[in-house]
């Protein structure tokens, strides 16, 4: 099955190194890899999806929590959640064939963002669906797409929701704390809570 | 930062910030950090740091290879508890490193590695004696650093020992550029302290984890406790004695966890798996529950798990989250420091007296299946003529009354001494068991030695795994410790022959081994010895190896085509396994039935 997880990660050199040398020497694929700043300083979010059996996602999971560089980790199995991603598209246009290709963008509620003699540039944000099938009709309409640059996905789960790690976190950015034992408590759920 | 903390710096007395060169930093860091000796070799990356080493009260081991090196701080951390320290320069000296630093990893050993660097400005250009090691070691260390500034050493290398330490400890490398040794920088110990460690977020002891398992313990026909390295990890010989005593539950052992529970103990069954005798693996085959406590249902234990004890509920008491259910499904999973899981089940297990359960028919059942087998005596065998590996193993268990370090390299002697020395203490065997590591004893052995002087420390090692380190025999010298050295000597890689024998049509394609004279070998390092050859010579020899004031080197010309049983294919269940034959002067008729 696909698993998804979402993770903060120290915004360091190497880090991405880490996390990637883990799934290879698990032997997982990973499908999809998106990495970028999040809402904490010095704290990156990725996003990785990957292939592997339905029990293999606390391991992978556990496994991800004990690099140093890894602060949190969420397995979004089947929790209600938004993914999405980005594509840009290069399609071959001249003025003769650009206004089919604007019914479709309208269509698919992409975007041009680049007009060129003879080509455009189609920007579309969504569900990997909904961009495959925007691919699709552009091939099938005898259109030549030049180039296709795909962000891979992005996921956040809806509803108010956070780790108590991160929790935990941010109150300890508040009060000195140096007791193992609350931050043992504090930290042991890393999981989901569910929305109030 | 605390004002009230004291920070020991190079004389020891509490420091305000001083500015100091990177290479001082590194040694005072580490006599902070608790740090008495050292293992290592010099090199250029690493000669700032040297240079410096004379003002600070560290003891320095000059290796004669630097995976000696390592193993050493390995061995140093296996009698000691604390965390061992290993120094080698940039390129080869770290590539060598790296057999010791994964021996570490997969035995889960504290152990800090420093390592010289090039210069930051020539990083990543190929420059002499560069190699990416944090790279090269990312895989089989629990974390690595890179640190190219001197103000950023105290930090990184506190934290390597906070992260060597905690949890489920392992392997550190700090790699330090010779630019960061050479600048200066304030040193500040109290401040470079790093933040409070965080636990393994799944960490998880619930009450009714703990109630299922109370009820699980109550309820079961047919217990068996299965102990591993996480006892002596986690210092739970107490806690786990008074589980096994007030459940009445025998308790079988991992090659690691030898010393964990004492051998004499009524309910000890001994090692279980590959090379477990008969009666273990039947215990946990025959099981109506499992409690698996610091141990990880390695390969070597379970033999496969489609077959492994099917019938029995398992309890898994473990520190590393990333271990529960990897090899076998558990039932109930306490997932936190063992000693402490302990602490909190141990209320809620009551004795036979007080309404616990009752298991004197099970234990009765396991006694009855040792037979003959349980009160073997080897000494009353008849003498053959032949020296028996099993023989020396008794015999030195005997004369040293259980009481010496006994440092194992791999093999056939590894599998006889785990089987026919019985450990009554904690880290009184070290031996390299997840990554199997030939060429360990030895330098594992002066790591122990350096670790407790006082101790009466063995290497016991093959003719094959010996010559790969033996260059460690002149670390013994210069260091003048007190080491005795058996070498069980069969002119053959042992195990791999064996191995031929059982599954190769005994095709005993490059086994046969040809050797110094070992006695000659010692002789050429100023250390004494002598071959035995005969069961009668093994008293005398080991008396006079112990009495001797010098390291002392024993060359056991042992049987050459002996085998180590019982034995179980790899990747068989744990029922089917290889007996003694008949032909074996060792055998037990019992056990052949």
């Amino acid at each position: 099955m696909l698993h998804t997880f979402v993770s903060y990660v120290e915004d360091k050199p190497g880090v991405l190194t880490r996390v990637a040398s883990l799934f290879r020497r698990l032997n997982i694929n990973i499908i999809s890899l998106t990495v970028g700043r999040s809402e904490r300083p010095g704290l990156s979010r990725l996003t990785l999806v990957c292939e592997a059996s339905a029990e293999a996602g606390d391991r992978i999971r556990a496994s991800m929590f004990k690099l140093e560089n890894v602060i949190d980790v969420d397995d979004i199995a089947g929790a209600p959640s938004v993914t999405r991603e980005l594509a840009l598209i290069k399609v071959a246009a001249t003025k003769h064939t650009r206004s089919a290709i604007f019914e479709l963008v309208e269509v698919f509620r992409a975007r041009i963002v680049d007009l060129a003699p003879e080509s455009l540039l189609i920007e579309m944000t969504g569900v990997e669906s909904k961009i495959e099938g925007l691919i699709q009709v552009l091939t099938e309409g005898d259109n030549r797409i030049l180039e296709i640059c795909r962000s891979g996905k992005m996921t956040m789960r809806r509803g108010h929701h956070t780790s108590s790690v991160l929790r935990a976190m941010g109150a300890a950015a508040e009060t000195e704390r140096d007791d193992s034992a609350n931050q043992l408590q504090q930290a042991q759920e890393g999981a989901v809570v569910q929305p109030d | 930062m605390d004002a009230n903390a004291k920070s020991p710096s190079p004389n020891g007395h509490l420091t305000t910030p001083t500015r100091l060169t990177g290479s001082e930093i590194l040694w005072a860091t580490l006599v902070g950090e608790g740090v008495t000796d050292v293992f290592g070799y010099p090199g250029g990356a690493i000669l700032p740091a040297y240079d410096a080493l004379r003002k600070f009260p560290i003891r320095h081991i000059l290796v004669r290879h630097e995976q000696g090196a390592a193993h050493m701080a390995d061995g140093y951390a296996r009698a000691s508890g604390k965390v061992g320290v290993a120094v080698a320069t940039s390129g080869p000296g770290a590539t060598n490193l790296v057999t010791g630093i994964a021996t570490a990893m997969l035995d889960s050993i504290p152990m800090v590695c420093v390592t010289g660097q090039v210069s930051s400005k020539v990083l990543g250009t190929d420059a002499f004696q560069e190699v990416d090691i944090t790279g090269v070691t990312l895989p089989v260390t629990k974390h690595n650093f890179l640190v190219n500034r001197a103000e950023d050493l105290a930090p990184a290398l506190r934290l390597a020992f906070q992260i060597a330490r905690s949890g489920r400890p392992g392997p550190v490398l700090v790699d330090i550029t010779k630019d960061a040794q050479q600048a200066t920088a304030l040193f500040d110990f109290a401040a470079a302290k790093p933040a409070p460690y965080r636990p393994h977020p799944m960490l998880r002891v619930e009450d009714t984890g703990l109630a299922q398992a109370a009820e699980l313990i109550r309820n079961a026909k047919r217990p068996v406790i299965l102990a591993g390295h996480g006892v002596l990890q986690s210092g739970a010989m107490e806690q786990l004695r008074t589980l096994a005593e007030r459940g009445q539950i025998p308790v079988a052992l991992t090659l690691l966890g030898l010393g964990g529970f004492p051998a004499s103990h009524p309910l000890n069954l001994g090692m279980m798996g590959m090379h477990g005798e008969a009666w273990v693996n039947d215990a946990i085959q025959g099981a109506d529950l499992l409690i698996a406590c610091g141990m990880r249902f390695d390969d070597r234990v379970i033999g496969t798990p489609s077959t492994y004890a099917l019938k029995a509920k398992k309890i898994h008491i473990e520190v590393d989250p990333a271990e529960i259910n990897k090899n076998i499904k558990v039932d109930v999973a306490l997932v936190g420091d063992l000693a402490e899981v302990l602490e909190l089940l141990l209320p809620r297990i009551s004795s036979r007296g007080q309404g616990g359960r009752d298991g004197s028919a099970w234990i009765k059942t396991i006694e009855a299946s040792k037979g003959a087998v349980a009160v073997r005596d080897i000494k009353n065998l008849p003498d053959s003529g032949h020296l028996y590996a099993a023989h020396v193993m008794h015999d030195l268990w005997r004369i040293t009354g259980g009481n010496a370090i006994v440092v194992t390299d791999v093999g056939q002697h590894q599998m006889w001494e785990a089987q026919y020395f019985h450990h009554e203490l904690p880290r009184s065997l070290i031996t390299s068991g997840g990554l199997g590591t030939m060429g360990f004893a030895l330098p594992a052995a002066i790591g122990a030695k350096i670790a407790c002087p006082e101790k009466e420390v063995w290497v016991i090692a093959g003719d094959g795994g010996f010559q790969m380190t033996s260059p460690e025999l002149s670390t013994i010298a210069q260091e003048k410790l007190k080491i005795n050295i058996a070498i069980i000597n069969n002119g053959y890689l042992g195990m791999v022959r064996q191995w031929q024998e059982f599954f190769y049509d005994k095709n005993y394609e490059s086994t046969p081994l040809v050797s110094p004279d070992f006695v000659k070998l010692a002789d050429a390092h100023g250390i004494a010895g002598q071959a035995v050859r005969t069961r009668a010579e093994v008293g005398a020899a080991v008396d006079e190896a112990r009495n001797h004031a010098g390291a002392y080197l024993l060359n056991f010309m042992v049987e050459k085509e002996d085998s180590v049983y019982p034995m179980i294919p790899a990747g068989s269940s744990l029922h089917e396994m290889i007996r003694r034959p008949g032909k074996n002067p060792l055998v037990e008729r019992s056990d052949d039935l």
